[in-house]
């Protein structure tokens, strides 16, 4: 089994967790979906630190991201596929 | 893995069992403070329980206050209690409460005598109680005598892979056993609450939930300035990648498996519907949070953290895992339980909830936790508004 760099915790979430210490930029990570014990592959744009997410598709302002399954906030900076998802580009829809 | 029946705790006088036997100085008011911690110093064997408020409080806030003590006072890791206050009747009213439990208890003011004839007065009292608890035995006590609460903190997305769902899977091993379970953190419930709300096993439990969390909410959007972005996720939430509070709620959330909650305890309320798993409302700040669930009853605690929250309690034992691998590394002296295996696959989740049921077992049979041993007993009472 080839090593795990990314997390996903269901099959319908459009981000991934990064799980080892970082990834570099265009690195070909593996990916783990633990709903399904699928595997997936994507290659990183940034360098992305441990526990941040990565984007598994282009994802527009005004998007929604889904993690666990469901939505955990709105896309407010375009994000293209493989680049860091976080504060810079991604808020909360509630307070 | 075959779950072991029972752990060695302290037999009550009420029927319930203690992991710990603390004989507390139970100071009614801030003022009182001083006295109490000079008793303790006097007294081996004792510990004072310093805090911040019990004066001029009114209304719900002062229910709360004396709530907390008592419940505090009431929990069957205390084998003891001292109440010093600085007026006799509130004092009188927390030891009347206590007393019900049938443990030794005994109040004292300071008004007309004076902190030094106090210490005095009450550091007899106390010797007598701490050598009386001393001689008190642990014996074979059913597995169903632990009161199980749980909070995470300082948490990351580790914590929503690995660690939370640690405490799930021990949740759902533990609740078929008759324990009694409890998680609160009504706040970082946000995002997530018409999910946990489904959770409530009875319409009343999920009733109950909607009003609690909806009530917190129109209270953050009457008092929030902004929004709470600068503690909801916390600066520590956000360097671990946590972006939003959903994100977090959805997170915290693994904590209880797949359980269902029985009822919704006001804060520092103790349970009354049997064993099974108890929403408390509380605030997510971790030793408030903790504080309410230990004066509910709780007699151990669970709290799965993700940067290294560091927090302990004075009367509840607070066990910490983490699956970050760098906090395990950099912070090991708060860490009890290492589950950061689970995210490079080698071990899974039912391998971890094993782990954290052996060791939540050998705590309960005495071993000290991390947060014990470096002397972390963070007593916090929940203020609800400004006092009179």
């Amino acid at each position: 089994m080839a090593s795990t760099d990314i997390i996903i915790h269901d099959e319908k979430d459009n981000v991934g967790v990064v799980v080892i210490e970082k990834i570099t930029v265009n690195q070909d990570c593996n990916c783990w979906i633990m709903e399904n014990d699928k595997s997936a592959k994507i290659q990183s744009l940034n360098e992305i630190p441990l526990g941040h997410k990565i984007a598994m598709s282009d994802l527009k302002e005004g998007e929604t991201i889904i993690k666990y399954g469901h939505d955990i906030g709105k896309v407010v900076k375009n994000i293209k596929k493989g680049e860091h998802v976080h504060v810079h580009n991604v808020k909360t829809k509630k307070w | 893995m075959e779950i072991p029946k029972s752990f060695l705790g302290y037999k009550r006088e009420n029927g319930r069992a203690g992991t710990r036997n603390h004989v507390i100085i139970l100071p009614v008011d801030d003022i009182s403070n001083a006295c109490a911690e000079a008793v303790a110093n006097n007294i081996k064997g004792t510990i004072a329980l310093p805090h911040s408020y019990g004066r001029l409080q009114f209304g719900a806030d002062l229910e709360l206050h004396f709530r907390t003590m008592i419940g505090t006072g009431k929990n069957p890791n205390v084998a003891a209690v001292i109440v010093i206050g600085i007026e006799p009747k509130w004092t009188k009213k927390i030891v009347d409460a206590i007393a019900k439990t049938g443990k030794p208890v005994e109040g004292f003011s300071i008004e007309g005598v004076g902190d030094i004839d106090t210490i005095a007065k009450v550091s007899k009292k106390a010797q007598e109680f701490s050598m009386w608890a001393s001689e008190k035995q642990r014996v074979e006590c059913p597995i169903s005598d632990l009161w199980i609460s749980v909070k995470c903190g300082e948490s990351d997305t580790t914590s929503g892979l690995a660690s939370n769902p640690t405490v799930g899977n021990l949740m759902d091993k533990l609740e078929p056993l008759g324990v009694h379970l409890c998680f609160g953190e009504t706040s970082e419930l946000t995002g997530a609450e018409t999910v946990c709300e489904k959770r409530g096993k009875t319409p009343e439990a999920q009733e109950k939930f909607k009003k609690t969390w909806n009530a917190y909410n129109d209270f953050i959007l009457q008092e929030a300035t902004d929004d709470l972005s600068e503690s909801q996720p916390t600066a520590g939430n956000i360097a671990g990648g946590l972006t939003t509070i959903e994100e977090k709620a959805f997170g915290n959330f693994q904590k209880i498996g797949s359980r269902q909650f029985i009822d919704v305890l006001e804060p520092a309320e103790e349970p009354t519907k049997g064993k099974g798993l108890y929403f408390m409302d509380t605030s997510s700040a971790a030793a408030e949070c903790v504080t309410l669930q230990a004066a509910g009853g709780f007699n151990i605690h669970l709290f799965p953290t993700g940067q290294g929250n560091i927090i302990g309690n004075p009367i509840e034992p607070v066990i910490k895992l983490t699956a970050n691998p760098l906090t395990v590394k950099t912070m090991s002296e708060h860490i009890d339980v290492d589950v950061s295996k689970i995210l490079s696959r080698e071990m899974n989740l039912d391998q971890a909830g094993d782990e954290l049921v052996k060791a939540t077992l050998r705590v309960a049979n005495g071993r000290l936790t991390c947060a014990e041993a470096l002397g972390h007993k963070e007593f916090v009472m929940t203020k609800l508004y400004r006092s009179a």
